[in-house]
């Protein structure tokens, strides 16, 4: 592996309340690769909050304070706000939860994608465009690009809505994908689909994921390496495939606690979580 | 009183309204009272507007307290007529020679009597109408919006106007006018939050248990809109204030020798180049209450409808 | 494994002397007409047993929320025949029904008054069937539930989502019903908080004797709680098989050996050489 793609070294999120401030990333550093990491954690474990601080997307009043926030060298703390619209949606793109909020109600996918792309991509003609916008279609899969093209987000179901942001997000060729719960809005057969796209676009273009999921077992199914949060915390770092052999309470914790097809335990173990966690 | 034990942490009240743990029903509610009451009191220019309210009801209520002189009775029609702001009278008198100050004291009552009937007949109205219309929704939905939208589309002086040429006037009449043409907007509002409450699974829930369409609409549909609703009141209160002066400044409200401000500011019409405070002083006060409403409909705005604040 | 076969057949058994819980019997639901139609659930029946738990399975839009919605009330029976405790269902559902058949909501944040505090959304129920003693009861669902009178007196945001649904399972079970509907009981709560619900879901029915059905996307969390199960698609009723039948993986029918397969989480075969290349 080369140098790293994201350097990201004790990364705080802090939003200062009127009850007082509350610390929802506290102290979080990893690098990333051209590879796929996960990032798990229950809710309020601080996870989402970590893929949006790298996007710049901390929603007010939030703070963001790191000691390195690096992509591919460039300070994302103290780059300029052209630089960072330039990066965002251009280098570095990212994929919400649902597609009904993500994607413009009033527009058509295929405009969207094409105003996507030649937003960072200024030379680019308009019929460059649809090429690219119908080509990206394509490769997440669409069966027919040219009608879904012209067809309005409220038209699609919900799987096809986030192919079409998949594809809205990487017309560009990002360098780095968040994919902040794709698929917990999806069916199981679709979300399967959508991330079998997701893992041929990693492989085939050299891009890196990072995957922000509740879901441990999809995401060491998924994901090459995992970071498990707890509290605003990274409290384990590991290979997906290692996943068994976790040795933080928190992680065994998780793995156990889910039902399986496979056994049938009962009572399901539960979590009994220690404060120490958390310090 | 509250038959919840005394407070037992060390920092007193506020712990004991704070509490994420309340004993009883009176420390739950308190303590959500509470939250609001200092969310409201960030907001300085939302306890500007309580103030000014407040001070309304004190003077309201302490007017033959604070008033030095009577407010019908006229004075001496050679000496003290239209006299200029001075100590003896502190915002001058009138054409009959009464004291201003006085008149403009005593005169918040009416005001607060139009403000307090106009809410409390007019907001149960728009409630109840809002409610059931979103709640049932259908032909009836139909029928209670169509009736409130031929409300709505008159201009809400000129139906007054036309209420109070029917009736004749009178400070009655003219609350009875301001309350029929105030209601659609609260039943406008009241509707389209039942419509976002209706579906809510806690009104499923509260189905599912057999409860009664009166119980739910009571009890858990109004509980909910009914911030809203008082938001909107408040806001409009300075619009009724002005009507109703408005009706009196047109000689429709209230009638002489009452003092009303809005008929106030209609005699000081007459000499409003040379005696400029007959009509300035209870236009003043207009100005100031109408204020004080807006401000305080603002501040609560903003702890009642978190949504409509942003 | 042992232990769900012995229960499966515990509850065949008392199916054999008893008259089912449930029995639903060509259920369609079809809303709006003309080209708007959509005939969101087609001639769906199965039958429950006292005490046994069915679930039903599938991805949005299988209708198999709009079943238990039917079944409640919530959504119209069109067609067919609803049976509860041997008596038919009859529109209005008077007030025996709710005291037989109460229901769960997926979603704690909003299956809760948010302006209601603990006390107040357990002693509604109480209230509208003219019980007595609301002050035992409430104490009581508390407890079995697995709170403690301290949280009586909050409000919901006071509460974290697994307290929430405890709350929504308390005021379910108050009335005493006999039958409990659960949409998606635990898809809104963290996984270690859905252990801890499934895990008292489980209790209370060997406590209580309950019958449920339970509507879910996850196989897993159906095959844990039910015996018996109904795989739904596009409002029809796809097989029904048992839980037995999906842990061992044996399923007959093509679309719940898919289900059966994208449960076990994301599987890279079938782009094995794509993924190498990294």
């Amino acid at each position: 592996m080369t140098t790293p793609l994201l350097e990201v070294e004790d990364l705080r999120v802090r939003f200062h309340l009127r009850t007082g401030t509350v610390e929802a990333v506290r102290g979080v550093s990893f690098q990333l690769g051209r590879e796929r990491l996960g990032i798990v954690g229950e809710s309020g474990s601080g996870k989402s909050q970590t893929g949006r601080a790298i996007l710049g997307l901390t929603p007010p009043p939030g703070e963001v304070t790191a000691k390195r926030l690096t992509f591919d060298g460039i300070d994302l703390l103290t780059a300029s706000r052209r630089t960072l619209r330039h990066l965002r949606g251009g280098r570095i793109s990212m994929v919400m939860q649902d597609p009904k909020y993500s994607l413009n109600p009033v527009m058509t996918i295929g405009e969207q994608i094409i105003e996507a792309y030649r937003a960072h991509a200024k030379s680019a003609s308009r019929s460059e465009a649809r090429d690219r916008a119908l080509a990206m279609l394509e490769a997440v899969k669409m069966r027919n690009p040219a009608r879904v093209f012209e067809l309005y987000p409220h038209e699609v179901s919900g799987g096809m809505g986030q192919r079409a942001m998949i594809a809205m997000m990487l017309v560009t060729e990002p360098d780095l994908l968040i994919a902040d719960e794709p698929t917990s809005a999806l069916d199981v057969t679709v979300s399967m689909e959508v991330l079998r796209i997701l893992d041929e676009l990693v492989s085939e273009r050299g891009m890196g994921l990072i995957f922000i999921s509740h879901d441990l077992k999809l995401v060491s199914s998924f994901c090459d390496r995992v970071l498990v949060m707890y509290a605003g915390r990274v409290v384990e770092e590991l290979e997906a495939k290692n996943l068994r052999e976790a040795k933080h309470p928190y992680t065994q914790g998780l793995m156990r606690c889910l039902p399986t097809l496979a056994d049938d335990v009962r009572p399901l173990p539960t979590l009994n979580r220690d404060p120490a966690w958390a310090l | 009183m509250a038959g919840a034990p005394p407070l037992p942490q060390p920092s007193g009240l506020q712990a004991w309204l704070l509490s994420s743990e309340p004993a009883s029903r009176w420390q739950a509610r308190l303590g959500r009272g509470y939250l609001g009451w200092r969310a409201f009191t960030k907001n300085p220019l939302a306890v500007l507007g309580l103030a000014i309210v407040i001070l309304l009801v004190l003077v309201a209520i302490l007017a033959p307290l604070i008033a030095p002189y009577s407010p019908v009775a006229g004075g001496d029609l050679r000496t003290e007529r239209l006299l200029p702001p001075s100590g003896t009278f502190w915002f001058g008198t009138d054409d009959q020679g009464r004291d201003i100050f006085s008149r403009v004291v005593y005169g918040s009552r009416i005001t607060l009597w139009v403000v307090m009937l106009v809410a409390v007949i007019a907001t149960p109205i728009g409630v109840m109408i809002g409610t059931v219309a979103g709640y049932h929704g259908g032909w009836i939905d139909t029928v209670l919006m169509r009736i409130t939208d031929i409300f709505l589309a008159f201009p809400r002086l000129i139906l007054a106007l036309a209420f109070v040429a029917a009736l004749g006037p009178g400070i009655e009449n003219a609350i009875i006018a301001i309350s029929i043409t105030s209601w659609p907007p609260y039943a406008r509002i009241a509707r389209a939050e039942t419509l976002t409450i209706r579906n809510s699974d806690f009104i499923a829930a509260v189905k599912l248990q057999g409860a009664s369409t009166p119980r739910i609409i009571f009890g858990h549909v109004i509980p909910l809109c009914i911030s809203s609703v008082i938001v909107r009141v408040t806001l409009d209160m300075a619009g009724i204030i002005l009507t109703a002066a408005g009706l009196g400044f047109l000689g429709l409200g209230a009638q002489p020798p009452m003092p009303e401000w809005g008929a106030m500011v209609a005699t000081g019409r007459n000499y409003l180049i040379d005696q400029w405070w007959v009509a300035a002083m209870p236009g003043l006060a207009i100005f100031v209450v109408s204020l004080g409403f807006n401000l305080l409909g603002d501040g609560l705005r903003d702890v009642l409808d978190p949504k409509a604040a942003k | 494994m042992m232990s769900a076969r012995s229960r499966l057949s515990t509850a065949t058994l008392l199916g054999l002397c008893k008259d089912p819980m449930l029995d639903i019997q060509k259920l369609k639901v079809v809303y709006g007409t003309g080209h708007l139609r959509v005939d969101a659930v087609k001639d769906v029946s199965f039958h429950v047993e006292a005490g046994a738990a069915y679930g039903l399975v599938g991805e949005s839009g299988s209708g198999k929320s709009t079943v238990l919605r039917a079944i409640c009330g919530l959504a119209p029976i069109s067609a067919g025949q609803v049976f509860v405790d041997g008596k038919e269902v009859k529109e209005p559902r008077d007030k025996a029904f709710y005291r037989t058949v109460q229901m769960v909501f997926q979603d704690p944040y909003a299956s809760l008054h948010p302006r209601h505090t603990v006390d107040r959304t357990l002693s509604e129920p109480l209230a509208i069937h003219g019980e007595r003693d609301a002050e035992v009861r409430i104490l009581q669902a508390l407890r079995e539930v697995g709170l403690g009178p301290s949280f009586r007196f909050r409000y919901p945001h006071q509460l974290s989502g697994g307290q929430r649904q405890r709350i929504a399972i308390a005021r379910a079970l108050i009335l005493r019903p006999k039958v409990l509907l659960l949409d998606e009981p635990t898809s809104a709560l963290d996984a270690s908080v859905q252990a801890e619900i499934l895990n008292l879901l489980d209790e209370l029915r060997r406590k209580m004797g309950l019958t449920y059905i339970l509507v879910s996307h996850d196989l897993a969390v159906v095959a844990h709680l039910c015996e018996r199960l109904l795989v739904m698609r596009h409002g029809e009723g796809v097989e029904e098989t048992t839980a037995v039948a999906l842990r061992t993986g044996r399923a007959s029918n093509a679309y719940t050996q898919e289900l059966i397969e994208a449960s076990r989480g994301f599987s890279r075969d079938t782009v094995k050489t794509a993924s190498a290349a990294l």
